[in-house]
């Protein structure tokens, strides 16, 4: 936040990686923090160590981040690794994401939380199916900012009209895409071309280098001040002699913001009651926001238990058995009509059936696809399902909180599948 | 115990992620106690599982915390550390459990490692899975963050472990927003990480900002020690040296605090939070830098955690 060209307080930044395979997402942080000053000594010593038992000829930066043995052994990315790191002006958690297929699910895991993400293409190789697949699940995760990273420019010659070619045919991509801020840059990850310091090979581009635009980039958070949603997580009965009574409902705000006095209605059962006060560790708060984790005590007692959801009566979220919604499915064992799961959405849970599979997602075409619809691993559908009781919820792009869900298998345990609500 | 205050206002603390990081963590906790039966909070004495502590304390207040507090004991003890634990317990009127590794060598479990790198850190992980398998311990919770190793960076928040208290990194749930799944079958468990996303600089800051007490082994004071593999260890007379290295006493603090065989200390003079927070802000090795149970091999801390350390 700048307030008279000072910087007042440092914001958190979350972000992701996302691209194909070797398109660079490892390397590219590798060098950020290694330009940045990020890496310690003995991190540094460590990756040169193994970059020379794995028989690389030059640093390799990829290794700070892939983390396990069977990663650095291949030199592909399984599973998101988290880094950190900070300057003067942000603080930032990275979410470097897989680009196989196959693991789509921890780009999703690593996406799901993000506040911005960067894409990788290969400048050699242009648009890919995985650079289709990576931009529409940011898309669908409602993540607003994109920054397209063109990288290996140092492959292609630094040529100019390599990249405009690359970016219009992005921009066509995003034409179809919700994705309100969009970002194109040139570079080399692996020798640092417009990541930290200006490349002095792409004199053509004028724009920010890459650590220059995520320090600066505004970040839309807490998009719904005024949709009150507050998910009971747990009940906080302290049975001592000093709070006998104190009943407090514990959680954490998903939207809007609450002051002691306000009338709230309690979900499913739609009694009203006010806000006695909320509570944070003896401190009695005037108001609390989305993000924050509190305690609330009530004016009447009412029943309320782990998955209630307080709200302002005159905004409720919708009440229904039926939900229709997209899905990125994760598991080996197809999507089918008539299965049943689990459903968890935020702190409530339910059983589900799916009533109706409406469309696959082409990926290469963008389009929905009516005819073919078996689910397999990795596709992204749209569904009906109906839930064991009613359960209350706000439109995914309304509210990411109260309007996301998983599948459980109930067999297995195993998560598989994200849900995004319409 | 320290109690400095009075130089909060020199150091540019930023409330902003910190006050992120806490609701992160409280939500972590408050979800753990939601979703699981029999829960502990895994307690080393360290800051970072002191930090667990308090952050338990505001996440439950006015409750008291719903976990009991597990000790797996080496053996091998900083003194002081054992003695902050029991005060601990007794102040936040928390249900403390010590399990020693001791008594796994005893009954066989364990076989004790010889020679002048032996260490119990490796033997914890099975007095742990014993004690978790015997007092059917369906979750624990642990201050492991992901800025302190290249495996950890990979952990989950919600992190499942087979029958055998075994991590499959290949193969870990996807774990959407914050919503997390710990479903389990009998005999399974999970770990808990809440303070998954902090830097060392954040715990730190955050102790500074909520004046956590620290046990004084983190503030300078004189000690015994010795260099072995550019790290410098504590002396204790169970210690093996080689005819090499020579014990002297000097200006030290912990930057880290585990079992004594293999935590490296810091020649520092800094003896308030702001000293501490000023030079790991500058220091250019990380917090496990000085941990010798890391430098066995590339993936040891990868190795040690499938097998179900901490």
């Amino acid at each position: 936040m700048k307030i008279n060209g000072k910087i007042k307080n440092k914001s958190l930044l979350r972000l992701t990686t996302a691209g194909s395979v070797d398109d660079g997402k490892s390397t590219l942080i590798g060098r950020l923090l290694y330009d940045s000053k990020s890496i310690f000594e003995d991190q540094m010593e460590h990756i040169v160590q193994s970059g020379k038992r794995l028989g690389r000829e030059e640093l390799d930066l990829s290794l700070l981040t892939d983390g396990l043995r069977a990663e650095r052994e291949q030199g592909i990315t399984i599973d998101v690794a988290y880094r950190y790191f900070a300057t003067p002006a942000r603080k930032f958690i990275i979410a470097d994401t897989p680009g196989h297929i196959q693991y789509t699910r921890n780009m999703v895991t690593g996406a799901s939380t993000a506040d911005l993400a960067v894409i990788l293409i290969d400048a050699r190789k242009g648009v890919l199916e995985q650079t289709i697949r990576h931009s529409y699940i940011a898309s669908l995760l409602d993540i607003q900012h994109i920054i397209f990273c063109i990288n290996k420019m140092d492959m292609m010659e630094w040529s100019e009209p390599v990249f405009k070619c690359i970016k219009a045919e992005l921009a066509l991509l995003v034409n179809k895409l919700n994705i309100p801020d969009v970002h194109y840059i040139p570079i080399s990850a692996k020798y640092g071309d417009n990541v930290v310091d200006r490349s002095e090979n792409i004199k053509w581009y004028d724009g920010k280098t890459f650590l220059n635009l995520i320090e600066t980039i505004e970040i839309r958070k807490n998009k719904n001040p005024e949709n009150k949603r507050f998910p009971v997580q747990t009940i906080i009965r302290p049975h001592t002699a000093e709070f006998h009574d104190y009943r407090g409902y514990a959680g954490r705000v998903a939207g809007g913001l609450f002051k002691p006095g306000d009338e709230v209605a309690v979900l499913p059962s739609l009694l009203r009651t006010k806000i006695k006060s909320i509570d944070l560790f003896g401190e009695s708060l005037s108001e609390c926001s989305a993000g924050d984790s509190v305690a609330m005590s009530l004016d009447d007692q009412i029943d309320i238990s782990r998955g209630d959801m307080l709200v302002s009566p005159h905004d409720i979220p919708v009440i229904s058995q039926d939900i229709n919604l997209m899905v990125c499915w994760f598991n080996e064992r197809q999507l089918k009509v008539g299965g049943r799961y689990l459903i968890r959405m935020n702190s409530n849970v339910a059983g589900c059936i799916v009533k109706s599979i409406h469309y696959r997602m082409n990926i290469n075409t963008m389009e929905q696809d009516f005819e073919n619809i078996t689910i397999n691993m990795n596709d992204i559908a749209n569904i009906t399902i109906k839930t064991s009781k009613p359960v209350f919820f706000d439109p995914y792009k309304k509210n990411n909180i109260t309007g996301s869900m998983i599948f459980v298998d109930e067999g297995t345990n195993e998560t598989v599948g994200a849900g995004m609500i319409l | 115990m320290k109690d400095k205050r009075q130089m909060k206002n020199l150091i540019n603390i930023n409330d902003e992620h910190l006050k992120e990081l806490e609701n992160e963590a409280i939500f972590v906790m408050r979800e753990v106690a939601a979703q699981f039966e029999k829960k502990v909070l895994l307690f080393s004495g360290g800051k970072d599982s002191i930090v667990l502590v308090h952050l338990a304390r505001k996440a439950f207040w006015p409750a008291r915390i719903p976990f009991t507090l597990m000790h797996i004991d080496t053996g091998h003890n900083f003194e002081e550390t054992l003695k902050f634990r029991d005060d601990l317990a007794k102040e936040f009127d928390a249900e403390l459990i010590v399990k020693k590794v001791q008594d796994s060598i005893d009954n066989g479990r364990v076989v004790e490692e010889q020679g002048v790198n032996a260490s119990r850190n490796k033997a914890q992980s099975i007095t742990l899975l014993d004690a978790i398998e015997e007092l059917n311990i369906d979750v624990a919770i642990g201050g492991g963050r992901r800025d302190e190793e290249k495996a950890r960076a990979k952990e989950r928040f919600f992190s499942h472990r087979n029958e055998f208290g075994q991590w499959d990194p290949k193969n870990q749930r996807p774990e959407l927003w914050n919503i997390f799944n710990g479903r389990k079958h009998p005999g399974e468990h999970f770990r808990v990480f809440p303070i998954s996303n902090w830097t060392e600089l954040d715990v730190w800051q955050y102790i500074l900002n909520e004046n956590i007490k620290l046990p004084n082994l983190y503030y300078t004071h004189k000690r015994k020690i010795f260099k072995r593999n550019g790290i410098y260890l504590a002396w204790a007379p169970f210690m093996q040296l080689k005819p090499t290295e020579k014990v002297f006493e000097t200006d030290v603090r912990c930057r880290t605090i585990g079992d004594i065989t293999c935590t490296g200390v810091t020649l520092s003079k800094a003896d308030s939070l702001e000293e501490i927070i000023s030079e790991i802000a500058a220091t250019r090795i990380t917090e496990r830098g000085g941990r010798y149970d890391d430098k066995r091999s590339e993936a040891a801390m990868e190795d040690r955690k499938k097998e179900g350390y901490f």
